[in-house]
């Protein structure tokens, strides 16, 4: 018997997911491209690339594609779009089944979203007014320093110390920075102070929302174990990372299509 | 999707608006023909009665915005040093004086021979009309509501309103060189309070389901309630509009094909987005079916005494919606909750506006975790477009009614 599959496509500012998932929920394979501006083609890319991993792109039978993120109307052949709040919250949920309160930090937005106990949206806030408490922050940040945003997360924890930077907005905190530079400040003490102004703008939107724990954390930035540190500090819980933080919110549509499918085809 | 059956009065109230701004524009080259520029919450009633024509910068502000031409009118304002940060509706009409460039058929508003602030709407407009009256060399009257903080109005504030508008009658038969009529200010306080009565009773025929107009449309009919109360002809107006509703209710005739969901609507109109919101709602089958903004301009005092006149009409000027503190607020909202059954409530979190946006967040906690309601916040701007996103405030959208489907289900 031939496999159905059902497909999931978190279409992002900064990067394209993929999730492939079969009949009985489990993920089979997954891809993350960088979307580079051109959301279509990174679409179509990501999807073959998950697809390629398990057959020939052409013979994968696929029954429902979803699509999320900020691309999501332009994925070609979808049966549905839906947004990343119900995407991320589906994906946190059947992930850890006692999580209330998701927080998503992504390349150019940021999202609270509490749970209820079943796993639906109670109520959710998001940041996309401004760059900073966002993946985008960092990113500009990186480039100021002129380290690698994989290394920021490590040298932040490993440094002890941090500096103090005080503004909120992404432009002012990059001059900040470069006078912070110029006065002879550890570079791991600025980056540091770095992540943890990310995550205290993270966590004025979260209180906003009401955090409530078990706290997942999800996106490109749950990677950054400098800013895990300062947002489970800030907030005085644990907060958990799942194995791949990046691919919630397409693992989420994904299970929305099968879920879709699956009760249509009991009716 | 069926064709949506439009508001016939609409083609009446561009003919009733069209002819009072003509009128305004004419008088301005009467010197006979007094003027007075007047905030949206002033009482207006003592104008009418002393034959000035009232001329409303809000309105006028507005228009500009429904017209998509505000930002660059604000762009004057903003050039000669008037903060980004301020009241999109004060750059609006300070950019229009300064530029001479209006929505009156592309003229600003009517040169004022005096200007009427009063505070009950918010802060701002006392230093916006200080600036018009530093602009136009005009005298300036000025009306300070006292903001309440409570649920029940203080009678001492309503003493020292009266005071205020026993003054402004004063002051204003001066300007206009006329002792006051006071049987004609009798007779505009009635027709004022018919209008207002019929403009309570339309937004409460949207109770009725399917609504059979929106929020949207109520944006628009608000007009003639802002600038023409205390005349005949809003009265006629919305009598004609009621009539309306009544038939569409009788025909069954709603606002939206389906309307699977009724949403209530907080803070002022985001001008140059309606029909965005408009159709961006009816994709998920949602009315928005009562706003507090619309609301704002038919309260009246609790326990006023109809039989003192002047007395009910200083309650009146202090009873609105943004002259409360987040009590009043709260049990307003909750109120309308329950009136139009509402599935959620649609909060614009207005950058021009901090006296209405401020506490929002508040109300908001109060209504998801009191009340259960769930409650949706829009950050934007009235007037200045460079405060808005589609994107960004369609995705919000979207994730709200998918929130608000998913818990119906």
């Amino acid at each position: 018997m031939r496999s159905i599959y059902f497909l999931g496509l978190d279409i992002g500012s900064a990067t394209a997911k993929a999730v492939l998932i079969n009949e009985k929920r489990d993920i089979c394979s997954w891809a993350v491209i960088p979307t580079g501006g051109r959301l279509l083609e990174a679409g179509e890319k990501v999807r073959r690339d998950a697809l390629e991993i398990v057959g020939r792109v052409d013979e994968v039978h696929v029954e429902a594609v979803v699509s999320t993120g900020y691309g999501r109307e332009l994925v070609r052949d979808k049966t549905r779009s839906v947004t990343e709040i119900t995407c991320h919250a589906k994906g946190a949920h059947e992930l850890m089944k006692d999580v209330r309160f998701v927080i998503d930090i992504g390349g150019q937005d940021s999202k609270a979203i509490l749970l209820s106990k079943d796993g639906l949206v109670e109520r959710f806030e998001m940041n996309d007014k401004c760059a900073a408490g966002t993946g985008r922050f960092l990113e500009v940040m990186s480039r100021v320093l002129n380290i690698p945003l994989e290394e920021i997360g490590d040298i932040a924890v490993n440094s002890g110390e941090f500096a103090k930077i005080s503004s909120t907005c992404t432009v002012f905190a990059e001059s900040e920075v470069i006078s912070l530079l110029a006065q002879g400040v550890d570079i791991p003490k600025i980056v540091s102070g770095l992540c943890k102004a990310v995550s205290e703008r993270v966590y004025g939107l979260a209180s906003r929302v009401g955090v409530t724990p078990p706290i997942m954390l999800t996106g490109g930035v749950a990677k950054n174990r400098g800013v895990v540190y300062w947002l489970s500090k800030l907030i005085g819980s644990e907060i958990r990372i799942p194995e791949n933080p990046q691919i919630v919110g397409a693992y989420g549509a994904a299970l929305i299509g099968a879920e879709s499918y699956l009760n249509l085809s009991i009716k | 999707m069926a064709q949506k059956v439009p508001i016939k009065t609409t083609a009446k109230m561009k003919e009733l608006m069209g002819f009072y701004y003509m009128m305004a524009k004419a008088a301005e080259s009467d010197p006979e023909q007094k003027i007075a520029w007047i905030t949206s919450g002033g009482p207006v009633e003592i104008l009418h009665a002393a034959g000035v024509i009232p001329v409303y910068p809000e309105n006028v502000a507005a228009m500009s915005g429904t017209l998509k031409i505000s930002d660059e009118i604000c762009a004057v304002a903003e050039e000669q040093g008037f903060s980004r940060d301020l009241c999109s509706y004060a750059r609006t009409d300070i950019g229009s004086v300064l530029s001479g460039k209006g929505p009156i058929m592309g003229m600003p508003s009517p040169k004022p021979d005096f200007l009427v602030c009063c505070n009950n709407i918010c802060g701002t407009v006392t230093k916006w009309y200080e600036e018009l009256q530093r602009i136009f060399n005009v005298p300036l009257i000025f009306i300070d509501a006292p903001f309440q903080y409570g649920v029940k109005d203080r009678p001492e504030a309503i003493d020292y309103m009266e005071a205020q508008l026993r003054r402004m009658i004063d002051q204003v038969s001066e300007i206009v060189g006329k002792r006051f009529d006071w049987d004609k200010f009798m007779d505009t306080l009635q027709l004022s309070d018919r209008a207002v009565k019929l403009w309570r009773e339309i937004q409460d025929l949207l109770r009725h389901r399917p609504a059979p107009m929106n929020s949207f449309d109520t944006f628009i009919h608000l007009a003639p309630i802002v600038t023409l109360r205390g005349t005949q002809g809003c009265i006629e107006y919305y009598e004609t509009l009621k009539a309306e509703m009544l038939e569409r209710i009788e025909q069954g005739i709603g606002t939206l094909e389906n309307e699977e969901y009724r949403l209530g609507w907080d803070n002022l109109a985001i001008w140059y987005k309606i029909k965005f919101l408009s159709e961006r709602f009816s994709q998920h089958n949602a009315a928005l079916v009562v706003s507090t903004y619309t609301r704002s301009f038919c309260y009246q005092a609790e326990d006023r005494d109809p039989s003192n006149p002047i007395r009910a009409m200083s309650a009146d000027y202090l009873a609105g919606y943004i002259n409360h503190g987040l009590d009043f607020r709260e049990r307003e909202l909750w109120q309308m909750v329950q009136d139009f059954s509402l599935d959620g409530i649609v909060m614009h979190s207005n950058r021009s506006c901090r006296a209405y946006s401020f506490g929002q967040y508040e109300l908001a906690r109060a209504m998801e975790e009191k009340y259960g309601v769930p409650v949706l916040l829009i950050e934007a701007d009235q007037n200045d477009t460079r405060m808005w996103s589609d994107e960004q405030v369609g995705n919000r959208i979207d994730a709200f009614m998918e929130r608000i489907s998913a818990k119906k289900r």
